[in-house]
């Protein structure tokens, strides 16, 4: 894979969008544009907004009441920060991994089983097949093939993991949200769960934040540099890791930032 | 979505909407019929005397040997609680604060005792007089009220007490204390305010409670002179005109019951405003 | 510091302790199951059957429970996922006044507002003939001074709950409602087991409040609407007279036990559950 098919189809537009909490801004007239079926890594040092970010591209700033955010983000055209906008429909076309898995408390199955009843799947046999499927792509199902009725928080953090994933895609997606993903795996777990996201990115959209250095450079095509609620630099992994124009973010780089 | 889950969503949120306004709603009809009914009759005779003869019949008098039974009972139970609970709930969060099992099974002990019926305690507590040929009296109704409110003072304080932050009193060995003085001065300090909340509300559960008190405080018209003469209390007082069948002293009834609500209004509006400080509310992200 | 520890620790086994020797004369002469079982109650001719007071209790706090346990749970849900922190702001002080007042007072309620309602509305839109002193007025009280109780302890339950798990299933597109329903009632489920349990164990144990609404008289009630006697408004009725007839105050000392031994009873059953839900 080289620079020349990098930039095509833009999934995500992001276009002057700002959010307040009471008088503090967290997000500053952000513009990004992110790329179709490639893994676009936001990156910066913890509390600049980047899970914010996240938040705002499936709505689930509606939460807070006291977050005010302005501005527009398109997916496939449509401005979903508009009112009136489905946004059950909208929260489907996106799987999200938090920091921490958070198992519905349920068992194995029916944590992908609940996700797939929500798309409208009805018929018990289809369920089954894909609950299979979906388990089987997140590389769990060897491990839960025989204790599928098992409560989904008997399995180890790592699986945990894998499991929301099998949920967030079961839903059919077509964009992923990761937020740290990896920061409570240990690290075979984490290993696991990136190789994932490059396996998946010929079918997906992967937008993840990090603020591990090392995974953006290894997992990453295009790359968002946040500090402080604002964009510091963007561009492809090679121009901003090799080449950055930015003063922050070559200190942010090389380790000597605070 | 599909139009019958809408409905389903539609009639469960009108009828959560509806609980919590149920709820309120009951309060403002109690606190409205308790001070419209009490206003009436309450007069300033009434705060300031004594029952004399025939009170009960609808003659003169009023209820202070109730109001000041009542205070001295629930001041002495709450004092008394409060010497026996402080040093406990210390103990739990300064010298055992290592030993997790034992302040866990300590707190469930607690827990199980806080939820014994009042009229145990009263049932108890006069088992207890009989044994040891005690009159009904002043005395036996502050021992067993401090019974009675010994959890609920020793919980609330261990709940101050826990969020202290350990950081402290590693600041404070390192300063070269021993435990206990540890323990008295930077404890209290960072918590008083928390303590104070612990004693209002223990204050208020001593004042407002009748079952424990109707077999060891007993009553009289008089005033408490000793520890050993018996006592009147407010909620029986209230309950005793209640019970008379001339309407006048069932309209006083009303009014004690005013008296009685807002004593406790008040220290319960005083806990919370002093409480208040411990509740700030953060946002995460 | 050790001894007054002891002395609080010691508490619940002094209680039991001293409240089983003194009822032990009457269990010395009569069957455990024939007290319990038993519906003569003539203290006067040396007959003590409980389960007229039993039945009573039962009804009055199952009833109780019936009322206030939907309302506290709906509740609890609107104002911690349905509203603004504000509602909170109200609802808190709501729940302590609620939970301050005094049992005589709520029991003086009841015969200004409830008992009225019960006999010239409620009554006669069933077609029943009622003083109104009745298990549903008791039900109705009670419910009423079990709901901060109750509710308190849901809100906490729920505010337990991290909001990245709500977060995690309407990120998969389900409604609130849905979200509600499926994902966080379940995972509350222990907790409010516990606070139902809890409430339940208060509302048994209740007694001023009831013994001035519920009627008093012993007798199995047929309807809800019929007066009935519980437990601990036996003891409170009786103490003055209970010296004068032989094993009457062994007999109100046994209710106590009684009381003592179903409060300890739900009361750990909870906890086990407060443990089950705080483990998950």
């Amino acid at each position: 894979m080289g620079g020349k098919a990098m930039i095509n189809t833009k999934k995500i537009t992001i276009k002057n969008l700002n959010v307040f909490a009471g008088k503090t801004q967290i997000l500053k007239d952000i513009n990004i544009e992110i790329p179709e079926n490639k893994i676009t890594v936001i990156m910066g040092p913890s509390g600049c907004g980047k899970t914010t970010l996240l938040k705002c591209m499936n709505r689930l700033t509606d939460l807070y009441p006291e977050l005010k955010v302005t501005g527009d983000i398109r997916i496939n055209g449509n401005n979903i920060l508009k009112a009136g906008e489905d946004i059950y429909e909208l929260r489907q076309n996106m799987g999200l991994l938090s920091q921490r898995p958070y198992p519905l408390p349920m068992n194995i199955y029916n944590n992908v089983a609940y996700a797939l009843k929500l798309r409208g799947i009805r018929k018990k046999r289809e369920i089954q097949k894909m609950v299979v499927h979906y388990l089987q792509q997140a590389t769990l199902w060897d491990e839960v093939k025989h204790r599928l009725r098992e409560p989904a928080s008997r399995l180890s953090i790592g699986q945990q993991q894998r499991l929301c994933l099998a949920r967030g895609l079961a839903v059919d997606p077509g964009i992923i949200l990761a937020d740290e993903p990896t920061s409570a795996l240990d690290p075979i777990s984490s290993q696991y769960i990136e190789q994932k996201f490059v396996e998946l990115k010929n079918d997906y959209t992967i937008v993840l934040v990090t603020h591990i250095l090392r995974q953006a450079k290894r997992i990453a095509d295009y790359v968002v540099f946040i500090y402080l609620g604002e964009v510091i630099e963007q561009g492809t992994v090679q121009e901003v890791f090799e080449n950055p124009k930015m003063e922050k973010t070559k200190q942010y780089l090389s380790g000597t930032f605070n | 979505m599909k139009p019958g889950r809408k409905i389903e969503e539609k009639i469960f949120r009108g009828l959560m909407i509806f609980s919590t306004y149920f709820i309120l709603a009951i309060l403002a009809i109690i606190i409205y019929t308790i001070f419209h009914k009490g206003m009436k009759s309450l007069t300033w005779a009434m705060l300031t005397q004594i029952p004399k003869g025939g009170y009960y019949y609808g003659k003169e008098g009023g209820i202070l040997n109730a109001i000041l039974g009542s205070l001295y009972l629930a001041i002495g139970a709450t004092c008394l609680a409060f010497l026996i609970g402080l040093p406990v709930a210390l103990y739990m969060n300064v010298f055992l604060v290592r030993h997790k099992k034992v302040v866990a099974f300590i707190r469930f002990l607690l827990d199980l005792v806080w939820g014994i019926p009042s009229i145990v305690y009263g049932a108890f507590g006069f088992s207890m007089m009989i044994f040891f040929g005690l009159q009904t009296s002043l005395l036996a109704g502050i021992l067993t009220v401090t019974m009675f409110i010994i959890p609920i003072m020793i919980r609330s304080m261990d709940e101050i007490l826990r969020t202290v932050p350990t950081g402290l009193m590693e600041a404070s060995y390192s300063l070269g204390s021993n435990k206990s003085e540890t323990a008295f001065r930077i404890f209290t300090r960072q918590a008083s305010s928390g303590i104070i909340t612990a004693i209002l509300l223990s204050f208020g559960r001593a004042i407002g409670d009748a079952a424990s008190v109707l077999f060891t405080a007993g009553y009289t018209d008089n005033l408490p002179n000793s520890l050993l003469e018996p006592v009147a209390t407010l909620p029986l007082s209230i309950f005793f005109q209640l019970s008379s069948p001339v309407p006048a002293v069932q309209d006083r009834a009303y009014a004690s019951a005013l008296v009685l609500t807002v004593i406790i209004l008040v220290v319960s509006l005083f806990s919370r405003g002093l409480g208040k400080r411990y509740h700030n509310t953060k946002i995460n992200f | 510091m050790i001894v007054s520890l002891m002395i609080v620790s010691l508490l619940p086994f002094f209680l039991f302790l001293g409240l089983y020797l003194k009822s032990f004369l009457l269990l010395h002469d009569y069957h455990l199951g024939n007290l319990l079982f038993s519906k003569e109650w003539k203290p006067g001719i040396g007959k003590f059957g409980f389960y007229p007071f039993i039945v009573g209790s039962i009804w009055v706090t199952l009833l109780a429970m019936l009322i206030s346990a939907p309302i506290c749970l709906l509740s609890a849900i609107h104002v911690t996922q349905f509203t603004k922190k504000h509602v909170l702001r109200i609802m808190h002080p709501a729940i302590d006044i609620l939970a301050g007042i005094p049992s005589v007072v709520y029991g003086l309620w009841g015969i200004l507002v409830i008992v009225p309602f019960i006999s010239r509305y409620l009554g006669p839109f069933f077609g029943v003939q009622t003083m109104g002193y009745s298990i549903l007025a008791a039900a109705f009280v009670l419910a009423i001074m079990i709901i901060p109780f109750i509710l308190n302890i849901l809100i906490e339950i729920f505010r337990t709950i991290p909001i990245a798990l709500k977060e995690s299933s309407l990120a998969l597109g389900a409604t609130e409602w849905q979200t509600v329903k499926h994902v966080l009632v379940k995972k509350a489920l222990p907790g409010i087991i516990a606070a139902f349990g809890f409430g339940l164990a208060r509302a048994f144990g209740e007694t001023m409040a009831v013994l001035m609404v519920v009627g008093n008289v012993v007798k199995l009630p047929h309807s809800v609407f019929d007066p009935g006697y519980t437990l601990p408004a036996l003891i409170a009725n009786n103490y003055g007279e209970m010296l004068s007839i032989p094993k009457y105050d062994s007999a109100l000392m046994f209710a106590a036990l009684v009381l003592l031994g179903v409060s300890l009873f739900f009361n750990l059953i909870m906890h086990f559950f407060i443990i089950r839900f705080n483990k998950y």
